[in-house]
């Protein structure tokens, strides 16, 4: 329904254009709304988040060892798993060999609620009031690239549009001057994402609907930075030479796709020059930049990730993505899991408590989780090395968390059975999640569709329910 | 054999004596049929059949649904009816809503089955019969209707553009100026702008045909077939990787964008063209040439790694293949029957895996497909390499062919024996994943070689299947491996091998001809839960193959081409459409399903449709019809009156005016700043593109391509799939991932930034600058001139020249005071001009490029 809409306004744009003439086309220039394909649209219903920011562990956090504290297995340490439990492994090795592997990770309670966060989440802790941690999601693969693309796209398969562009769709971008849908890469591992780019695609829709990856390499946007020699004076130049030659051919031609690529130039010019000022933290005061743990390591990257987040959200941007890989830890996983927590624990928690210290976290909502979680045994394949041990890949329960807009923190939800293997009490699937993130948006999940090749797609496909116990 | 009669089991015989008496109290009629009429048959009666399964006639015993018969005539508890509806199954019962059925109403039923389920009711009423979607209906040459305006008629499109047009009282456009033509028919055509005095040149001809002869040079030119393959590469979703985590390269996958392009500067009929690339193996006397366009089918995504399930990947490959030719030949969204009846189409469920079971049985393979003066070298190197192999492994051939035998049958009992042994497990798996990885063989070829007989192995087989076994085999017999140092050969073959790369190949497909794999309806779309057999058939909804042929991929493409066939002409042709007009004359060219739009002439549909096969299904003899009609050659300017009555433009009072798809972009900048390489076909390349884009995903890299290679048209940009190159994305090239028949035309910051900043946009610029200095006379007003006609293939209006000189004015003087600024700025050194004055030029030649003109087919 939404296409059509979008269809009519720009048609409806095009006969009021060309019956105006040129000084209607500057006019229209002016307000460019009317020429933007990221115009912001109304949501289905009352919106309680603005933004989101998911904070996305690529590779999978082991959840027994951050989230879900288990303490009776650490009787059965060492022994065979309950063979009622894995019955249905369809890897004969595994199945024949699997043994109980223990958290040593020591939980402790946080906040007036209470949580539980393990030794290596301290800083998250701190937070627990504003968090809902849910225990009982499971998904549909336990490979990294399927169910990466499942949880940002929707689908197992690669090459549907990524949440950000369902919403950027659905709502429009409220910036003027930056992509109303960001997305920012770092590491613990110099490994890449999974399936790369295509879990910030946009599908089939159009490309303005793309995820913007903000580089740490070079421009933070590609192609940001004026070519050697100019200078912005040259740039504006330049861009008024353009202007005036489109123009002329829009008073030639009649035609008012013209001057959307004119409004697309201007907002290129625009974000050339707002990239450099949301880029900047020398007015950010040094207790901020501390918090983040921006300026030293091994915090620095992914602090920085988190402080442009929140800088970005002020500015109005609707969908941030922060990627940080890989938390898959086959082996050695006590030795990384400290790594990938002193990199991430403090910035992440310090984003959350910056957004709720400038009252950003009420149209803020915030997500922290990977694409599935990890085993409760010794990984069989790799990393059995004694004292470097793993765990395996894990699709039938991990632990998510989700903070600010419209969110009951302080709460855990669903529950896993004793050894963390199956979800034993109100079990999510991805797609949940899903539908409450467009719900805080004000999207109805069943309702925001996109027609391709003769069907209307959803970002959930046939499946989802907004997970209400998690809202206030 | 009375014997054998006097044996019928008891039980039996308690049936038919039941049955020859009759029921024993439930009356078919009165008590069973209404349950079905009013509780089931919306979903399982004549209208919806759900699961295959219709309850409102006899063969809802005889037959039953997708999963089989659900009904056993005197056994109620085996019958899947009673145990759905009884509450038996705990995952489902039946209706799935509203209130169970009654006691009394499942009573009923089982004595029903109980006593033989004899249909004894009266046959159904006949269905009044929907008339068939138009689409569904072969298209038959309809007369050019009568028009008033005689003197606009070309050929018959134009009669049925303009009788539309007249009975809505519309004037068509008048014909575009002839530079416009010009540089339309090179970008539609070549995908090129004129070069630098074909337009004057066509100004100057007083030829009466110089339309038409300049139609005919193009259909010439070698780069028609870079133009026309790009839509094929689309629609098969070309990538030079496999995708999924690894992503590995596919060092061949260009092969079949070499065959496209030479099939379409061959003119190779569009008959010939489908036999080639659905059944190019099955075509008698099949040459690699043949072979080649089976390359279309080798676009689906592929799965290496390890834990990968192998079966699992496979299917994925042939649904793959279904959709495909579903979408490219039949326009139809077949894919939605998968999992269940297609809920908008006569597609049903059976119909997706007859159809289905055409590729089922395909096999990847690799061929060996020299380019021309290729193999003379390869051969000539062959001896050598021969040689060099023989004395690294005749030392231990005895004991390697002992070891590799013991090796394969020990895979093959792995095959047959799942999950009794994980090590030989795994071999079986590495096998099927991991043949010839690094070099983009087939996936799951490695095991269709190990059931091949020895001698029935070519060469390349044998040799890489000892490659394969050297590579992971100790595991035959770790303490011989390392007596005979089997380790160190490997490594030492591995070597050999890279310093003899094999002859260029084909990815193609072949049917097997052993061990066939059955066919079966996947419940749910779920290859684990088998339902009945099917066998290779078209969808019921379209005419059936003819009832001699033999049912296999080349009946298939035969069908396609059929007369009888409503779709294949159609589809095509509105592609075509699509290309030269901006849109189809069905607007969804991806689905003439229901669902999609109604073409906007459908006798001009079906009047191409007809002309096209009937005319040999030559290509290029339909692009000529096409381009040489007065519709074609309307002009694209916005007509007010128009924008009101028909603002889509779908009456075709007016050529459409659009934004050149993104490979153009790129190439047009290259062409008229002088940098394009024009080479034809080969390998994929990679241009410059920013540090640190293709580490996003895993574990790409991009090593920037030298020399000319930078300087390729965007058809031969390597595609990777997990981090594709920045410029075609940002302008709408389609996700390769994803089947396309048509792309969006977006507009955003990111398209700007990057015909501003590129360096390869600014580098295009620089050239341009330079090429202006130099072929032009000094003064100003030429300049501009030629740059204008460069850029446009037009002189600048005056407004133009006023608001370029003076920008250049402007610039010169601002450059005069920035040395640095005009150093980094200006080409390289032209004889008597000032670096200012050069790196002004390249501002304005950037500008010139940046404006949307430079980028739209008007």
């Amino acid at each position: 329904m939404r296409v059509a809409q979008y269809i009519e306004r720009r048609d409806f744009f095009r006969r009021t254009a060309a019956g105006l003439g040129a000084i209607a086309l500057n006019q229209l220039l002016a307000q460019d709304s009317a020429t933007d394909p990221l115009l912001v649209r109304l949501p289905h219903a009352k919106a309680r988040a603005k933004s989101v920011i998911f904070i996305f562990m690529s590779g999978a956090p082991s959840q027994l060892d951050l989230l879900d504290p288990k303490p009776l297995m650490q009787k059965h340490h060492g022994e065979p798993m309950p063979q009622s439990m894995i019955k249905d492994l369809k890897d004969d090795l595994i199945r024949g060999s699997a043994r109980v592997m223990a958290s040593p990770r020591k939980f402790q309670r946080y906040g007036k609620s209470g949580l539980e966060f393990s030794e290596l989440l301290p800083n998250l802790g701190a937070c627990a009031d504003d968090l809902c941690v849910i225990r009982s999601f499971r998904t549909d693969n336990a490979n990294h690239t399927p169910a990466q693309f499942l949880m940002n796209t929707g689908s197992i398969l690669a090459g549907r549009p990524s949440m950000g562009s369902w919403v950027l769709y659905g709502l429009g971008s409220e910036c003027r001057d930056l992509p109303g849908y960001v997305v920012m890469l770092s590491t613990s591992q110099g490994k890449g994402v999974c399936g790369g780019a295509a879990n910030w695609s946009n599908g089939f829709m159009p490309s303005h609907f793309r995820g913007v990856s903000f580089r740490n390499q070079g421009d933070a946007v590609l192609h940001l930075s004026n070519p050697e020699g100019v200078s912005a004076e040259m740039q504006r130049g330049r861009l008024d030479l353009i202007r005036g030659l489109n123009e002329e051919r829009a008073q030639a031609t009649g035609d008012s796709e013209i001057a959307s690529r004119v409004a697309a130039y201007e907002l290129a010019f625009r974000m050339q020059t707002a990239a450099p000022d949301l880029l900047d933290f020398s007015r950010e005061p040094a207790k901020i930049l501390e918090m983040y743990g921006i300026g030293k390591e091994p915090t620095h990257t992914f602090g920085s990730n988190c402080l442009l987040a929140r800088r970005m959200v002020e500015r109005g941007v609707r969908f941030v993505q922060l990627y940080h890989s890989s938390w898959d830890d086959h082996n050695d996983l006590h030795k990384n899991l400290n790594r990938h927590c002193a990199i991430t624990d403090q910035p992440a928690a310090a984003l959350i408590r910056d957004l709720r210290l400038r009252g950003l976290l009420d149209s803020t909502l915030v997500i922290w989780g990977g694409e599935f979680g990890r085993a409760p045994m010794f990984e069989v394949r790799r990393g059995n090395t004694p004292g470097k041990e793993g765990r395996d890949h894990h699709a039938e329960a991990f632990s998510m968390m989700m903070a600010g807009a419209g969110v009951r923190g302080g709460q855990t939800l669903g529950r896993t059975d004793d050894f963390g293997y199956h979800v034993v009490d109100q079990p999510y699937h991805v797609h949940d999640l899903q539908a409450t993130i467009l719900h805080q948006l004000g999207l109805d999940h069943r309702r925001l569709t996109y027609p391709f090749q003769g069907r209307q797609y959803r970002l959930t496909d046939v499946h989802g329910n907004v997970i209400a116990p998690a809202l206030a | 054999m009375v014997l054998s009669n006097w044996l019928v089991p008891a039980s039996r015989l308690i049936l038919v004596t039941l049955s020859a008496q009759g029921a024993l109290g439930a009356d078919f009629a009165r008590d069973v049929l209404p349950v079905f009429e009013k509780r089931c048959h919306a979903c399982h009666g004549p209208a919806v059949q759900s699961s295959g399964l219709r309850l409102d006639g006899p063969e809802a015993v005889t037959k039953g649904g997708y999963s089989g018969p659900v009904v056993t005539p005197g056994n109620p508890e085996q019958s899947r009816l009673y145990k759905l509806i009884a509450g038996l199954d705990p995952k489902l019962a039946m209706p799935p809503a509203g209130p169970r059925l009654t006691p009394a109403q499942i009573a009923a039923v089982k004595e029903w089955i109980d006593s033989g389920a004899a249909w004894t009711a009266a046959a159904r009423t006949k269905e009044t019969a929907k008339p068939a979607h138009w689409s569904f209906v072969a298209p038959r040459r309809p007369e050019a209707p009568q028009v008033r305006k005689t003197g606009w008629l070309r050929n018959p499109i134009d009669a049925f553009v303009l009788r539309k047009l007249e009975d809505r009282g519309i004037e068509p456009s008048p014909e575009a100026d002839p530079a416009t033509l010009v540089r339309r028919l090179h970008l539609d055509l070549i995908g090129l702008p004129p070069g630098a005095g074909v337009v004057e040149r066509y100004l100057a001809d007083h030829d009466p045909n110089r339309y038409e002869n300049l139609v005919e040079e193009l259909l010439r030119s070698p780069h028609f077939g870079e133009k026309w393959a790009r839509s094929w590469l689309d629609l098969s979703r070309y990538a030079d990787t496999e995708g999924n985590e690894s992503d590995f390269p596919r060092p061949y996958a260009w092969r079949y964008r070499h065959w496209l392009i030479d099939a379409f500067n061959r003119d190779m009929p569009f008959d010939e063209f489908t036999m080639r690339q659905i059944a190019g193996d099955l075509i008698p006397g099949a040459t690699v040439e043949h072979r080649a366009g089976l390359g279309f089918f080798r676009n689906t995504l592929s799965n290496r790694e390890g834990g990968a399930d192998i079966e699992a990947e496979r299917v994925e490959q042939v649904v793959d293949r279904t959709n495909s030719v579903g979408l490219a030949w039949l326009g139809l969204t077949v894919g939605c029957a998968r999992c269940h009846n297609h809920k908008y189409d006569p597609i049903s469920q059976r119909d997706y895996y007859e159809l289905y079971a055409f590729f089922n049985n395909a096999d990847e393979v690799n061929l060996d497909a020299p380019l021309p003066g290729e193999s003379g070298d390869w051969l000539r190197r062959r001896p050598e390499y021969e040689k060099k192999r023989g004395e690294l492994l005749d030392p231990v051939a005895a004991d390697i062919a002992r070891l590799q035998q013991t090796w394969e049958d020990k895979v093959r009992w792995a095959a047959d024996n799942p999950g009794k042994d994980h090590v030989w497990e795994r071999q079986l798996e590495l096998l099927g994943l991991q043949w010839e990885q690094g070099y983009g063989g087939g996936q799951l070829e490695g095991l269709s070689v190990l059931y091949l007989p020895h001698d029935g192995r070519t060469k390349r087989q044998r040799d890489h299947m000892q490659e394969m076994f050297l590579g992971r085999g100790s595991v035959v017999d770790p303490e011989t491996w390392k007596r005979l140092g089997l380790a160190e050969v490997s490594k030492k073959l591995v070597a050999l091998n890279k310093e003899y790369p094999p002859m260029t190949q084909a990815p193609s497909i072949v049917e097997r001809a052993h061990r066939r794999r059955d066919n079966f309806i996947h419940l749910r779309g779920d290859f684990r839960s088998r339902g009945i057999a099917v066998e290779e058939n078209t969808p019921s909804a379209l005419p059936p193959l003819p009832s001699d042929a033999k049912r296999n991929r080349l009946a298939l493409a035969r069908w396609l081409l059929a007369p009888e066939n409503p779709l294949t002409a159609r589809v095509v042709v509105n592609r075509v459409w699509q290309d030269l007009f901006g849109r189809g004359i069905v607007a969804t060219p991806d689905d003439f399903g229901t669902q999609g739009a109604r073409p906007s002439h459908p006798e001009l549909l079906d009047w191409l449709a007809m002309d096209f096969r009937e005319g040999h299904w030559g290509f290029k003899r339909l692009l000529r019809t096409v381009v040489r009609s007065s519709a074609y050659r309307q002009a694209s300017a916005r007509r007010k009156e128009l924008d009101t009555a028909d603002p889509t433009n779908s009456l075709l009072a007016r050529q459409g005016r659009f934004r050149i798809p993104a490979e153009s972009v790129r190439d047009a900048a290259l062409f008229v700043s002088g940098l394009l390489n024009p080479a034809i076909g080969g390998p994929s390349v990679r241009p410059p593109q920013p540090a640190g884009v293709t580490s996003e995903s895993l574990y790409a890299d991009w090593v920037e391509s030298t020399g000319p290679d930078r300087y390729r048209r965007g058809l031969y940009t390597k595609m990777q799939r997990t981090a594709p190159y920045p410029q075609l994305l940002a302008f709408d090239a389609p996700d390769p991932n994803l089947m396309c028949a048509r792309r969006e035309r977006s507009n955003s910051p990111l398209q700007a930034l990057t015909l501003l900043n590129d360096p390869v946009f600014v580098e295009a610029a620089r050239a341009l600058a330079r090429r202006v200095l130099i072929e032009s006379p000094p003064e100003t007003r030429a300049r501009l001139d030629l740059a204008f006609r460069l850029c446009y293939g037009r002189s600048p209006s005056a407004g133009e020249i006023d608001r370029t000189s003076s920008y250049l004015e402007r610039e010169t003087a601002r450059l005069a005071g920035l040395p640095a600024s005009a150093a980094a700025l200006a080409p390289s050194y032209v004889d008597g001009i000032e670096s200012f004055v050069a790196a002004a030029w390249s501002m304005l030649a950037s500008g010139l490029m940046n404006t949307d003109e430079f980028f739209t087919r008007e």
